[in-house]
């Protein structure tokens, strides 16, 4: 097949690469610029584990064909740590033991990530429903609650912090 | 939490888990996430019939072979088997086909497209002939499929002598239970990559739970020594028995492709063929009759308990051990007979999945008790604290019970936690006249740790703990870590045997140059065995140091040893606690080192319109002597809880012609986080005096209460009994209407 020039915007960064207008965006992230934290765990988009950010919502990579997300801002697992310091949610999954054999955990982490960046405090429910596509098999999905709470916890903190040395 | 010689110790305390950062961030590198240059893919053209004879292998003539590496059977430079307990089953089938997913043709490519497309290709001509696809069919041997006689292994257990009470029983009651195949449903597929070549050998980094099987299995493939194969486990992303035997068929099919192209070969399946053609939970069928006295004592138990092994042998005889064994459960009976088989049929093979034959026959023994308090006219708590094991007390095996057990007093936890009495009366309230019918119910149930019977002893596991230049420790293990956190668990018992921090206490890779065989990640045995003996390795390192008179702690002292003569390490052996036996012969003796004991409790709901049930509240609650790391035990216990809600509710393989028909996650039904309540897991903890620290076996026990507990529940709450698990919407509707 035929390869197309495509130009995506992945974690912040530009990568022109020539691609099969074929290829799902989960294979280019995995295969062609090596991010291979991204998951593949089925093959009809029922696991949840190929979850990234598109354009601020959590998408199922294996279902989109890479040409067509040229315009989009793509953010991926490995985007989530500052130069090795880690986000507050991973922080809350490393805590709360969240993760356990890992494979589910990059797609957890990216749809749990959308849910905070629009919901400060979410409740059991809505954390349960931002994950209800993301299959664990090791957890039963408890710890993973746990972890929200426990990152949650810690942004308020950190704000409460920020706007004290504001005040000072 | 730094620092060394900390008071309390490491073990007990959930400190982070040693692979978290590196699985949070995405840097863990799994099997598929690895490459290599020159690097091609591996696919497997499998039958379609699930028995019959091999008649051609055509190849399409709109393929270009030429560019492709093509393995048959003819290929193999050993011996053409999957070696694990018996050498019946092919690496690649090259005449009689057994099953639907038999293997028969290798094909290797650059280009995965390429490649789909020359599976599609292959065609095998086959004479079918006809199978056999249930229990009945094969005991009544309608077809002979397996050996002379279709049984695959069969044990005859016996304690006292039951024939001689029937007829002084007040009560006899029967019963049959059936309990269907369940698919591990691992989120990482299995996957391979192997490089291989008559000089160097064979290579294979995978997704695998158990090394040395591997290591095994490729020896006699290749007709190589051990020092020729090699094999290392990459993260593993779940395993739950799925990866104990099939990682070995899969690293053969890679190792081959590798071997004949001499380029190294990737063989990641996809889920549609890991579910369709890896192994299951065994589907199970137990008949129960049990004599018992008008006061509520159990007098006799005849069990019959028949596992449906699918084509092949691979670990059937086994699992069906551990079945055998928890049969007649935490219970004292003084006769007991357990006559167990597992038979062949034309499924591809069942085998290992967490709890490996005992969550089919407690689930049996769990349901039959509700029904033998029934007919005795007991509440279902009060017939079995009539007949619970306590200390000093023989379990069926003749094994006696050399730890104290309080099976009472966790009882009384659990329904207080749960108000489970309140709940039964106010339930039966609200039930009526109300479309969403409620119900509670329980199983009491124990879990045996480690290998069964003289298991241990023939593993002779061996660990070795390795003093670090920098004043560390290196712990040396076969044991993977799929999720469970052995690589957490292992670090808190040696620092603590040792006396430095936990954060200098590493694991090596699980890689069979470099580590010793501590036995295969399975039977809840790595933290109580593999632990102990880490235990045992460091407290050695640490008095080699003191022998040599060297002053201060661990850390400073190693580092000087080190110095002046040279690395440091210490390899345990395996050495059985004291007074343990087990006769093979009478299925009599000492079956495991030691049992979990546990009380689940489980709430249900039933929409009487859509026949769908949900579990609302759960309760597990059990005694594992001493919690190593609580949050990842309490890990443990709600991941096999959630699996546990699934095998008993929602994961229903459908059998199509021999095949698995839904095999795929859209219509193979798993709990999501929306169908899993929150589970509230308690711990009894009583220290076991040959566990590290305390600890006993954990990762098995939570799947074997769940199901018995919700069939227990559901049968509460609508009037009529679970005897057959999943209990799926269908199946309830039907035992509704046929109620009524
Ligand atoms: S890989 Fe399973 S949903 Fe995309
Ligand atoms: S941690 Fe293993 S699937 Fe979620």
């Amino acid at each position: 097949m035929r390869k197309e020039l495509v130009d995506l915007s992945i974690n912040g960064r530009r990568h022109e690469l020539a691609v099969e207008p074929n290829r799902t965006l989960l294979d280019v992230l995995r295969e062609d610029l090596r991010l291979t934290g991204t998951k593949c765990g089925c093959d009809d988009s029922s696991c949840g584990a190929c979850t990234v950010v598109v354009d601020g919502q959590p998408m199922l990579s294996c279902l989109l064909l890479a040409v067509s997300y040229q315009d989009s801002q793509i953010q991926t697992i490995e985007s989530l740590a500052t130069q090795g310091e880690l986000g507050a949610l991973q922080r809350g999954f490393v805590q709360e033991g969240g993760s356990q054999c890992g494979f589910c955990t990059p797609g957890m982490v990216m749809s749990l990530h959308t849910l905070l960046e629009s919901t400060a405090d979410p409740t059991e429910e809505e954390v349960r429903a931002a994950i209800s596509g993301n299959i664990c098999r090791c957890t039963g999905y408890m710890q993973i609650c746990r972890a929200v709470r426990h990152a949650v916890a810690e942004i308020r903190e950190e704000e409460i912090r920020e706007k004290e040395r504001l005040h000072a | 939490m730094s620092g060394s010689g900390d008071i309390d110790g490491w073990v007990g305390r959930s400190v982070p888990r040693k692979d978290g950062v590196a699985k949070v961030t995405g840097q863990a590198r799994y099997v598929d996430d690895i490459t290599m240059p020159h690097m091609l893919y591996g696919v497997t053209v499998r039958s379609s019939v699930p028995r019959g004879r091999i008649k051609a292998i055509h190849y399409s003539d709109k393929i270009p072979w030429e560019q492709f590496t093509i393995v048959t059977a003819a290929n193999i430079p050993g011996e053409n088997v999957i070696y694990l307990l018996m050498g019946d089953q092919p690496c690649l089938a090259s005449r009689v086909i057994n099953h639907s997913q038999e293997p028969i043709v290798l094909l290797a490519h650059s280009d995965k497209n390429l490649l789909e497309a020359a599976r599609g290709g292959v065609t095998i001509e086959v004479e079918p002939e006809p199978g056999v696809f249930s229990i009945e069919d094969s005991l009544e041997q309608k077809e002979i499929v397996w050996g002379s006689d279709n049984i695959l292994k069969q044990y005859h257990m016996n304690k006292g002598d039951v024939d001689s009470v029937w007829p002084s029983a007040d009560f006899v009651v029967e019963g049959e239970y059936r309990t269907g195949a369940q698919e591990q449903l691992y989120i990482e597929n299995n996957g391979m990559i192997a490089t291989a070549s008559p000089a160097e050998g064979v290579t294979v980094w995978g997704s695998m739970q158990c090394p040395y099987y591997v290591q095994k299995a490729l020896m006699r493939l290749f007709a190589l020594p051990a020092e020729k194969v090699r094999v290392v486990a990459a993260v593993t992303g779940g395993g739950f028995g799925g990866k104990e035997e099939y990682p070995s068929m899969i690293a053969g099919h890679a190792a081959l492709l590798a071997w004949k192209s001499g380029r190294p070969v990737k063989m990641i399946y996809d889920r549609a063929e890991d579910m369709a053609a890896t192994t299951k939970r065994h589907p199970s069928r137990t008949r129960h009759r049990t004599a018992v006295s008008r006061d509520g004592k159990l007098l006799g138990m005849d069990i019959e308990f028949t596992l449906d092994g699918g084509a092949y042998a691979t670990l059937s005889a086994v699992v069906l051990s551990r079945g055998t064994i928890h049969a007649a459960g935490p219970y004292r009976c003084p006769n007991v007979r357990v006559h167990a088989r597992a038979v062949a049929t034309n499924y591809p093979p069942h085998g290992a999945f967490r709890g490996f034959g005992a969550p089919q026959s407690i689930f049996a023994l769990e349901r039959h008790l509700n029904k033998v308090a029934a007919v005795v006219g007991l509440p279902p708590e009060e017939l079995r604290r009539r007949n619970f094991l306590h200390q000093g007390d023989l379990t069926s095996t003749g094994q006696e019970v050399r730890e104290p057990v309080d099976l009472e007093g966790l009882l009384d936890r659990a329904f207080s936690a749960t108000d489970y009495r309140a709940k039964v009366q106010s339930f039966a309230r609200s039930n009526i006249g109300s479309r969403i019918k409620r119900g509670i119910g329980f199983a009491t149930f124990m879990h045996g740790a480690g290998f069964t019977g003289s298991g241990e002893e023939y593993l002779a596991s061996i660990v070795g703990v390795e003093a670090t230049a920098d004043g560390g420790a290196k712990i040396l293990v076969a044991a993977t870590e799929m999720g469970q956190g052995s690589s957490t668990t292992l670090a808190q018992i040696a620092a603590d045997a040792l006396g430095i921090s936990f954060d200098r206490v590493t694991v090596a890779e699980q890689d069979t140059a470099n580590v010793p065989n501590s036995g295969p990640t399975v039977a809840s045995r790595t933290c109580m065995v593999v632990g102990k003996l880490v235990e045992t390795a460091a407290l050695a390192l640490k008095a080699k140091v003191a022998e040599a008179g060297i002053a201060g702690d661990f850390s400073t002292a190693s580092a000087a040893y080190i110095k002046i003569h040279g690395p440091l390490r210490h390899f345990a052996k395996y050495a059985a606690p004291p007074g343990i036996h087990w006769d093979d012969q009478s299925y009599q003796g000492d079956a495991y080192g030691a049992y979990a004991w546990a009380v689940y409790v489980a709430e249900v709901a039933v929409d009487t319109l859509t026949y769908e049930a949900s579990v609302t509240d759960f309760v597990a609650l059990q005694e594992v002597g001493r919690v190593i790391h609580p949050r990842v035990a309490a890990g443990q216990i709600e991941g096999g809880v959630a699996q546990g809600i699934g095998y008993a509710l929602y994961e229903n393989v459908q059998w199509k012609d021999g095949r698995m028909a839904n095999n795929q996650m859209t219509n193979y039904i798993m709990p999501t986080a929306a169908d899993v309540p929150p589970i509230r897991v308690l711990f009894a903890e009583t220290p076991y005096a040959y566990g590290p620290g305390g600890a006993k076996g954990i990762g098995e026990l939570p799947i074997d209460g769940p199901a018995p507990a919700i069939a227990n529940a559901l049968e509460n709450a609508l009037g009529v009994p679970f005897d057959e698990i999943p209990a799926t919407p269908e199946k309830i509707m039907t035992a509704v209407r046929g109620a009524r």
